[in-house]
């Protein structure tokens, strides 16, 4: 039926080419020119840029300062900040994700709403808001103290500053796919004696991996990346709080730049490699739509 | 219609949404009430005299005007990029489709860090831009450039969906009754995509107002000139002046929830007018 429709729309688009329907072809190179000047000019060459001074000074500079014990120190506090963030937002977006679509419950709006509340804050309020609530002067600071946890300006304040900014984007990817694939499966599989956790493993989770991998896959990059709120709370203390992004910003302020773009260049692999993951389930996503769509029936291999 | 009513058969409610609440109590919530608890302990009087002050104001200002300028900018060339990317074919299409998203993956700082090099006096466009007496970075024209580049792919990924979805024969009509292709995109596509660009646009614009990591390295972060309002709250957290900052955050706050509310009416606006779209 569908491809039916899109055929007949592929044979009136060719027959509206010709009638005036399309654009003459200057207008239409004008527009795809202007479209790559502004990526070019926007996106590719400060990618360049990065690049080029970074190895400014030759490759032996560039190993130098990445295998400075400060960077170093910094990529790791950069990993551990992820390894620990992307696993609890994944936890909670999966959670979240099963609560608001396989149940009914009064306040559910609101409590998707409150999801998305993080992608509305200032990257600086995050930070703020856990200064004010865990800082020296903060809500529970005095109790804190007597207990002798940092959390401000040590590393729990930039776990908590992370998972607070990367908070919605698993949950934000599941629950459309959750919504759509509807609960027909689950049901079924509930009827066949499995239990809860059996269906989550064999039935839920293969349906959505493809959103949630797109979840994680985002959560890692902005967990690596971050920087205004992670950089109110950190309190920039080199060799101990320092995450790779807020390294990057003290090279440059001392007028290190090519350890500074050296460092830099590792954010941009990461976004690249980032970039390549996004495309990869995206096509994934792609194949079991359409497989899904082919013969539904026959699925039954798994 | 009954099952809405009924408790669902499926198991794990109580785990789940226990879960759910419990975290998002402890990491969005708590945290969040205590800027209202802390903005409680000041007085109306130290409130307004803390966000009118001149260094504060022209911070808003800016950045206001600066988020406003670059996501126009945004829906603009947004358009143009969903347009090329989604009607036209081109060699290298779909890496130059990946990349639109770049300004979401890349680290914003390194993002920042890249625009200043490119457009300093010194860098590669901005040594020309110079000559023609134009100053992008450390000027207030670098926060708009900066802006703009972590909003660009808000415009692009809200509008293609829609010119993806559009229906090729209400091209055809308008082409058959004797509009001109010009006539045809402003009366017929246009509108079609309205809903997407707004959306688009706002989220761009609600991106900008509290974007701190790029502007940071190429505003160069002079007070009334090129700082903005996140740049201050910063200053003022320096300063250990935790009541100004929190006065100027709520302030920000209350723009980003205005904008958020905003955002999801268009798109509820935008889902009823696809349903009858379809009907």
């Amino acid at each position: 039926m569908a491809s039916d429709v899109a055929a007949l729309g592929a044979k009136a688009q060719q027959a509206a080419t010709a009638s005036g329907k399309r654009e003459p072809a200057l207008v239409r190179w004008m527009l795809i020119g202007t479209a790559l000047l502004f990526l070019g000019l926007l996106l590719v060459v400060p990618l360049v840029a990065v690049f080029t001074q970074a190895l400014d000074q030759g490759v032996k500079v560039y190993w130098e300062a990445i295998r400075d014990p400060e960077t170093l120190h910094a990529i790791g506090m950069t990993l551990l900040t992820a390894s620990l963030v992307v696993p609890l937002n994944t936890i909670f977006g999966l959670a979240v994700a099963w609560a608001v679509t396989r149940h009914q419950f009064p306040g559910k709006s609101a409590l998707v709403t409150l999801i998305d509340l993080p992608f509305a804050v200032s990257p600086v309020i995050a930070g703020l808001i856990f200064v004010l609530t865990f800082g020296a002067h903060g809500l529970f600071g005095p109790w804190l103290a007597e207990l002798g946890i940092k959390v401000i300006f040590g590393k729990p304040g930039i776990i908590l500053a992370t998972l607070f900014v990367t908070l919605p984007m698993v949950a934000r990817n599941v629950i459309p796919v959750m919504q759509a694939q509807g609960r027909e499966e689950e049901e079924a599989a509930l009827l066949l004696g499995a239990s809860g956790w059996q269906i989550f493993w064999r039935v839920t989770l293969p349906n959505v991996k493809w959103g949630l991998l797109y979840g994680v896959i985002l959560t890692n990059a902005r967990a690596m990346g971050e920087f205004g709120a992670v950089s109110v709370v950190s309190g920039h203390i080199r060799g101990l709080t320092n995450t790779l992004p807020l390294h990057v910003e003290i090279l440059y302020n001392e007028y290190q730049f090519a350890a500074s773009f050296a460092a830099a260049s590792l954010l941009v692999l990461l976004a690249l490699v980032t970039l390549v993951a996004q495309q990869l389930v995206d096509a994934g996503r792609q194949r079991q739509l359409a497989e899904g769509q082919r013969a539904p029936a026959e699925e039954g291999n798994g | 219609m009954m099952a809405f009513v009924r408790r669902s058969t499926l198991p794990g409610f109580g785990l789940t949404l226990g879960y759910s609440l419990a975290y998002l109590g402890l990491l969005v919530l708590l945290p969040l009430s205590t800027l209202l608890l802390k903005t409680a302990t000041l007085t109306w009087e130290r409130f307004w005299q803390i966000i009118t002050d001149a260094r504060v104001l022209a911070a808003l200002r800016l950045s206001f005007g600066a988020a406003l300028a670059a996501a126009f900018i945004n829906a603009c060339f947004g358009l143009v990029v969903a347009w090329v990317l989604q009607r036209y074919d081109f060699p290298g299409k779909r890496l130059v489709d990946g990349l639109v998203d770049l300004p979401f993956a890349l680290p914003t700082a390194v993002g920042g860090l890249a625009l200043t090099q490119v457009f300093s006096p010194k860098g590669w466009i901005g040594q020309y831009l110079e000559r023609l007496g134009i100053q992008v970075a450390f000027a207030p024209l670098g926060v708009v450039v900066a802006l703009v580049f972590i909003g660009l792919p808000f415009v692009v990924r809200s509008v293609q969906p829609l010119l993806r979805d559009l229906d090729p024969a209400l091209e055809e009509a308008a082409a058959t009754l004797g509009a001109t292709r010009l006539q045809t995109f402003w009366r017929v596509i246009l509108p079609a995509l309205a809903p997407g660009l707004f959306t688009g646009f706002a989220l761009a614009l609600a991106r900008g107002l509290g974007e701190y990591g790029s502007v940071t390295f190429i505003s160069g972060n002079l007070p009334f000139r090129t700082e903005v309002a996140p740049l201050v709250i910063m200053a003022r957290l320096e300063q250990f002046d935790y009541a100004g900052a929190t006065a100027i955050a709520v302030v920000m706050l209350a723009a980003s929830f205005l904008l958020l509310m905003a955002i999801n009416l268009l798109q509820w606006w935008s889902a009823r007018r696809s349903l009858g779209g379809e009907g």
